[in-house]
């Protein structure tokens, strides 16, 4: 059998054509790093991240709109960690604390239930931010609040789907060879989801678990298909992952959420990348839909090109200058998974 | 872009489970999965989202097997 | 009994909230004489730093507020080759907290204070209003017994060690914020000993520091950037309890950046690494004590991770927050 040590000093000594590969997991950009893979790698096989982090994807006026809720009379925002340091134009959530808003950060969308319950006369708004991965828990979050009678939970719903932002990636960018597919997301939506995609653009997409030796595996896996002229979903994350993903996951996700076209923070509009609340389900809506997406970059910021794999954080101009994670001034610096944030972290 | 960790499953209430992680115990919502005692489930945000069907080592010991087959020319099943 | 904003008035409820509850339990001649400060005696140089402490909750597994608030002191005046001698504490309590609350907190208090072998001299208390929560300022004076142990003392080939497990204090408070349930208690405790140990050893210790908030990663990276040189880590030599690894994969934390409140590192001579190792392993805070790595030349902190790979170690942004993604 062919052991990591073997894979290890094969893709240390690849010397063929270089190689663009992009992982599209914020978690898989994460574990990249703290493996330090590139460091074991040829620098000919150059590993690029895309659009895997659903914090910096969300729009700043989204983040405004929790501002602004934290802010109002009564209510109070939950949500995850991750969001709490994300900047919009007003100011991120930790700041609105400092303004006398009401947030606090929840483990579980479900634990709302409990808030929103013990105190009725607040009107409690969650912020519904993530992938596939995370959207069916909302749905079993709706079943509760149906259950319960509960009018004082809303949500804000900000949830983007993974491959139509693969199909955008692969229509608009020429220079990518591969794909490490998320292996989270598509324990969800199943490995055949790539199916599709790695036909019609003829590029390989690899599932790949989260340890580092799974994602040299990935990166080794990828190697050979390219050598062999192959184009494969290879699903190498078999543990949790499946060809037809978690059907009762997809069916709660259907039943209350509907396909729309979203704004993509640093990207722009992606026809059909994201769920909304379905319209029999308006009344659990804290206003998404009235969010008017119309947002710059700001000025000299190259998230974009950082997004879809075009540069690395480094090569723009902002990075580690006007652009920390004390200071953000575009998308992937804000979050702990957001491409540049990792980067800045590791730098050196 | 997504956290999510193993634990098995050592006590199932209805549509909530004890689950361990490592010596750290929380309680699950299994709507989304169907779990017996004793699996191992993947969690996400306070859910378990899948049954796993091997554990990491067994995973890491396939996963070395199909690239072994695959270096010679053996690419398995597409999926 | 809740303390109400007439408890600090300076009259008669002030009074008895000192005698019932600070006297009764920091008791010591120094501190009974009640007079506008200390009169102290100290031998040579001393050590002389400040702390406040705002922990929710108040009371946790492995601790409460009060043991942090000696500990947090204590420690910070070790770190420095001081024994710690004499503490003062500065109480601000908010209208509706509770005097038994406060009682239990004093006594710990004490309790540790004795452990860490100082006496509380001089403190006191205000009450503002609020929500019945506690905060303590604690400062301390301690005799230096080792000149020049400093931040900026870190010399190529020295080895670092670190006296035990990451992130239970962290993981302490937070399981209780998170209802995950488990063993993890917080290792905050009194770190005196643990020097006076590497001292009467012999061991030339360059630095030493107490790993507290922004963890490991941060520590480390104020000895690169203090001592103008590179840290180099062993991911395979930290230590960490595999309940704490559990407990950080489900909350996507990392070890590295948690808070612990009984730990510490120390920089010595490398070829004095193994004594200092055998020195800090008699003492029971530092039964789980590793060599985790090395000072070289260059700068910031490099981690040899398990895989074999290189990658750089940074300092923590904001909070240590809960992540899903």
């Amino acid at each position: 059998m062919v052991t990591l040590e073997q894979i290890v000093k094969e893709l240390k000594e690849y010397d063929g054509e270089e190689i663009k590969i992009m992982e599209v997991c914020g978690t898989h950009t994460s574990s990249i790093f703290k493996n330090g893979i590139r460091s074991l790698i040829s620098p000919k096989i150059k590993l690029i991240s895309g659009p895997g982090c659903p914090v910096c994807v969300t729009p700043s006026v989204y983040v405004d709109k929790l501002v602004e809720l934290s802010l109002k009379p009564s209510h109070c925002v939950l949500t995850f960690g991750d969001m709490m340091k994300v900047k919009g134009n007003q100011g991120s959530l930790t700041e609105a604390v400092a303004k006398g808003g009401r947030v606090r950060v929840l483990y579980s969308p479900l634990d709302s239930l409990t808030a929103a319950q013990e105190d009725p006369d607040t009107q409690y708004v969650f912020a519904a931010v993530g992938f596939e991965t995370t959207t069916p828990i909302y749905g079993l979050l709706l079943d509760e609040i149906l259950k319960k009678n509960l009018s004082n939970l809303k949500l804000l719903t900000s949830l983007k789907t993974i491959t139509p932002a693969l199909e955008y990636i692969c229509e608009n960018e020429k220079g990518i060879d591969a794909f490490i597919a998320p292996g989270h997301v598509s324990v969800i939506i199943g490995s055949q989801s790539y199916e599709a995609l790695a036909e019609k653009y003829g590029k390989p997409f690899v599932v790949a678990g989260f340890g580092g030796e799974h994602i040299l595996a990935a990166i080794y896996e990828i190697l050979l298909q390219l050598r062999d002229g192959r184009h494969q979903v290879k699903n190498m994350y078999v543990s949790a992952v499946s060809q037809e993903g978690n059907p009762q996951a997809l069916s709660v996700i259907n039943q209350y959420f509907e396909t729309k076209e979203d704004f993509w923070r640093g990207i722009g509009v992606i026809p059909q990348s994201s769920l909304g609340l379905k319209s029999a389900y308006q009344q659990f809506d804290a206003g998404s839909s009235f969010i008017e997406y119309r947002e710059e970059l700001p000025k000299g910021c190259r998230c974009t090109d950082v997004i879809l794999g075009r540069i690395t954080p480094v090569e723009c101009p902002l990075f580690g200058g006007s652009c920390t994670p004390l200071n953000a001034v575009g998308p992937c610096m804000v979050s702990t998974e957001g491409v540049c944030g990792i980067w800045y972290k590791n730098r050196g | 872009m997504c956290v999510a960790v193993p634990g098995k499953v050592i006590e199932i209430n209805g549509p909530k489970a004890k689950v361990d992680v490592m010596n750290n115990t929380c309680d699950v919502d299994i709507r989304l999965v169907q779990p017996k005692l004793g699996d191992y489930v993947l969690i996400h945000a306070g859910c378990a989202i899948d049954v796993l069907s091997k554990d990491a080592a067994e995973e890491i010991l396939w996963m070395f097997n199909e690239l072994e087959e695959e270096m010679n020319g053996h690419p398995g099943a597409d999926r | 009994m809740k303390i109400d904003l007439s408890y600090g008035s300076g009259g008669k409820q002030t009074s008895s909230l000192i005698n019932d509850i600070f006297l009764k339990h920091f008791d010591n001649p120094v501190l009974n004489r009640l007079e506008d400060a200390a009169v102290l005696d100290v031998q040579g140089r001393i050590a002389y730093t400040t702390d406040s402490f705002v922990v929710t909750p108040l009371f946790f597994k492995g601790g409460n507020i009060g043991k942090l608030a000696v500990c947090g002191t204590v420690n910070d005046l070790a770190m420095m080759g001081a024994r710690p001698r004499y503490l003062t504490a500065g109480f601000i309590l908010e209208a509706g907290a509770d005097s038994q609350v406060l009682e239990q907190i004093a006594q710990t208090m004490r309790e540790t204070a004795d452990e860490a072998g100082v006496q509380i001299v001089a403190g006191d208390t205000k009450v503002v209003e609020g929500s019945g929560n506690i905060y303590i300022n604690t400062s301390g004076v301690g005799e230096i017994l080792k000149e020049g142990i400093s931040i900026a003392n870190c010399q190529e080939g020295d080895c670092i060690l670190l006296s035990g497990n990451l992130g239970e204090h962290h993981a302490a408070i937070m399981s209780e914020r998170m209802g995950i349930e488990n063993n993890i208690a917080s290792d905050c405790a009194p770190l005196f000993s643990l020097v006076e140990g590497l001292l009467e050893a012999g061991i030339d210790v360059h630095c030493m520091r107490d790993v507290t908030r922004g963890g490991l990663g941060t520590v480390l990276n104020e000895v690169a950037d203090s001592s103008a040189c590179q840290v180099e880590i062993r991911e395979t030599s930290l230590p960490v309890s595999k309940e704490i690894q559990g407990f950080c994969s489900i909350l996507g934390l990392d070890p590295l950046y948690m808070a612990n409140e009984g730990k510490m590192i120390a920089v010595v001579p490398g070829e004095q690494a193994e004594q200092a190792l055998a020195a800090m392993q008699r003492n029971p805070y530092g039964a789980y004590a590793q060599i985790i790595g090395r000072i070289e030349k260059g700068a910031g902190v490099r981690m040899i991770t398990a895989l074999g790979g290189s990658r750089a170690v940074d300092i923590l942004y904001g909070e240590g927050l809960p992540r899903i993604c």
